[in-house]
């Protein structure tokens, strides 16, 4: 790993090249991994610690100690003493412009007072994890996870199944009106989902389907991306392969799944992972298809934390973390098999 | 083992026909190779029989039964193809097994057919292997086993050892035509090289233009072309071909160079014009008469000599000289007939010129 990193180019001085292309590098990942950090390490914060200006990168909170005799944690303050020095010192009261402090040691000493303008609060590091277990428990999260997972992987295999079958159709079967039929799929690209969503409500809810979340998967199952990206790719499988398996016996229906399928894993691969992604984040359709809570997604719940007039940010960013898991999970997983997975060809 | 019987096929695409009524009879156990120059149409009529492609007129007949309208797969054929084909997903032994897998054959039946066709095929180590990890060789011999295990009436071959390097294919070569003399089956092979045909088959067809110019043995088509394509087509060196005017039946005269004289007379009248055709083997060096020219080129082949020589008139002529010569680039020589000359009409097909019967 670090000889990768301090490889340079040519000679053993590093060249300017090698200095620009590390700069290079390094505003991509700050770019590019900057947010995300940001997002994991404040989803950490408590609300207080997100609403502080100047912000933190890490999520620094204010030390806060139990004392008897008070049924919450009380904040801890930096007293300056004077000889020069400072101790810490919890506040257990506060009146106009001065503060009562104890000493958490000995708290049933005397109480110090000071002024506010005279102490500094005491920070530490302090991870919120009740930011992840308060929205697990109280919200119904599981439900939302499920949700969203039943959806995904269903509309993504119902997507793969469906797009193959179009593709496979269009790519090697001749028959009439067959380009006429692709450019007519490939032009429903250019129509944008806002000018399809009440027709499509309409034929959801005349269905039965209104929320329900078979509604939400069934009306974009079929993709024109996804028959595009898989037509062109299925172009490449040679016709000598299905001439080889029809004089091997094989029905048509066998030509798909045991030739064109296994042969197509790494475009279908492809569009599995945009399919994931697509419904995953998917926001606007369920919205308008779901109007009970029970049948939410991730992505539903996700807003039900952005009020009108309040946000709770600390919750909201907690579980944007939670949502984005798996996604990325799926990404790095099929993106390992797309660049292992591609069977060599056995053509010339 | 089947036989096969072509009756007229015709196939067009759009308005351009490629296959002008084609009949041929192919019979058991028989190696048939058709040949001709790229866009003859030897694939097209290969894809008719296999049952991949559609005749728009006439009969394909295997058995004597007729099976234009049955699916490839129930012809009781196998093909081999160019690219191979072979399912780049599966191994070496999936590979074979699919088609039998797809018939709903018993389980040891496939395997039996497959530790049978690897073994006659040298392919055992390869079974778990993918075709990626193959030679272009080894893919040749698993497209062929994959044929094999079918156990077919009729084997189908396009073109297949043409992306093969040339030391392999001479070695396939002779495999293939070992595996015919086991087998003892019906093949049907494609191939645009004139050498394969020569060496492997039976029967030769060769084709141009979607017509059968000739069919008949290797030998006979050698001895015997039907017509200047035939002629030109078959062998290795080219036969030559020269602009004549027959002179009676027996001597031929070219532009104003000494009459030749030919080793038999033809049915030709005085002064038609003509194609001389005599093969590289059958022309020889003369001390008079005969045709003047240079010496080109020499190319020595140790075991014989190709002398490119360059006539009065500017036509070249190849001369394949048995053993070494001395000749050398720029001499003058005079070149006679020593074997057999063909002589062929100017007419439409140039079709060759029958030699006169004794009166």
């Amino acid at each position: 790993m670090i000889r990768f990193l301090t490889r340079r180019r040519g000679g053993a001085r590093a060249d300017w090249t090698d200095w620009f292309s590390w700069a290079y590098l390094a505003l991509g990942v700050l770019v590019m991994f900057g947010p995300v950090l940001w997002l994991v390490l404040s989803s950490f914060k408590t609300q207080s610690a997100l609403q502080e200006f100047p912000p933190s990168l890490w999520p620094m909170g204010q030390k806060q100690v139990a004392v008897p005799g008070s049924d919450r944690p009380l904040p801890v303050f930096s007293l300056p003493q004077p000889d020069g020095t400072s101790v810490e010192r919890v506040m257990i009261r506060r009146v106009g412009l001065e503060g009562q402090f104890i000493d958490p040691a000995d708290p049933a000493r005397h109480v110090e007072r000071a002024r506010l303008a005279n102490v500094t609060p005491v920070r530490e590091m302090h991870f919120a994890i009740e930011n992840y277990i308060e929205p697990l428990r109280q919200f119904n999260f599981a439900r939302f996870l499920g949700n969203s997972l039943f959806v995904t992987i269903v509309a993504t295999a119902i997507t793969l199944l469906i797009n193959a079958m179009c593709a496979f159709a269009l790519s090697k079967y001749e028959f009439p009106g067959r380009n006429g039929i692709f450019l007519f799929i490939i032009s429903t690209l250019m129509i944008p989902i806002t000018v399809v969503l009440v027709p499509a409500f309409l034929i959801v809810t005349g269905l039965g389907l209104g929320n329900s979340l078979w509604g939400v998967i069934l009306p974009p199952a079929a993709t024109p991306t996804g028959v595009f990206l898989l037509r062109q790719y299925m172009l490449t499988i040679p016709d000598e392969l299905m001439d080889a398996a029809r004089m091997d016996h094989a029905s048509e229906w066998r030509l798909f799944w045991r030739i064109i399928l296994p042969l197509a894993a790494p475009a279908l691969a492809v569009l599995a992972i945009f399919s994931v992604v697509w419904r995953w984040n998917d926001f606007l359709w369920p919205l308008i298809v779901l109007n009970r809570q029970e049948n939410f997604t991730l992505q539903l719940g996700l807003a039900a934390f952005q009020g009108e007039l309040q946000t709770q940010w600390h919750y909201l960013l907690a579980m944007t973390v939670v949502t984005l898991l798996p996604v990325t999970l799926v990404f790095a997983f099929l993106q390992k098999y797309i660049t292992t997975g591609i069977a060599s060809s056995g053509m010339k | 083992m089947s036989s096969l019987a072509l009756r007229g096929i015709v196939r067009e695409f759009g308005h351009l026909r490629v296959i002008h009524g084609v009949d041929l009879d192919v019979a058991e156990g028989e190696f048939v190779v058709f040949v001709g120059p790229s866009g003859c149409g030897k694939s097209t009529l290969l894809r008719i029989i296999a049952g991949l492609d559609q005749p728009n007129g006439g009969d394909v007949l295997i058995d004597g039964i007729r099976v234009n309208d049955r699916r490839a797969a129930e012809r009781g054929l196998a093909m081999v193809f160019q690219s191979y084909a072979l399912y780049p997903h599966m191994t070496v032994r999936q590979n074979l097994a699919f088609g039998l897998e797809n018939q709903r054959l018993a389980k040891a039946e496939i395997d039996r057919r497959i530790a049978e066709a690897a073994r006659m095929l040298q392919i055992e180590h390869l079974l778990a292997r993918k075709p990626g990890q193959l030679s272009g060789g080894q893919r040749q011999r698993v497209a062929i086993g994959r044929t094999v295990t079918r156990e077919p009436g009729i084997f189908l071959f396009d073109e297949p050892l043409s992306n093969l390097d040339a030391e392999l294919r001479v070695q396939m070569r002779v495999e293939l035509s070992a595996l015919h003399k086991r087998l003892k089956a019906t093949m049907i092979y494609v191939t645009h090289d004139q050498t394969e045909a020569m060496t492997m088959a039976d029967r030769i067809v060769v084709l141009r233009g979607g017509r059968v110019e000739q069919a008949g043995s290797p030998l006979h088509l050698y001895n015997h072309p039907a017509n200047r394509f035939v002629a030109g087509f078959i062998g290795s060196p080219r036969m030559n071909f020269l602009e004549a005017v027959a002179q009676g039946g027996s001597t031929i005269r070219v532009d104003d160079m000494p009459p030749v004289p030919l080793p038999a007379a033809a049915e030709t009248s005085d002064g038609e014009a003509v194609t001389l055709g005599v093969r590289p083997e059958h022309l020889g060096f003369v001390a008079e008469d005969g045709l003047p020219g240079t010496v080109d080129i020499v190319e020595h082949m140790g075991g014989e000599s190709y002398v490119y020589v360059t006539l009065a008139n500017g036509a070249r002529l190849t001369l394949r000289n048995p053993g070494q010569t001395a000749l050398h680039s720029g001499e003058p020589v005079r070149i006679g007939i020593s074997g057999a000359a063909h002589l062929f009409s100017r007419a439409e097909g140039e079709p060759a010129i029958a030699a006169r019967r004794p009166a």
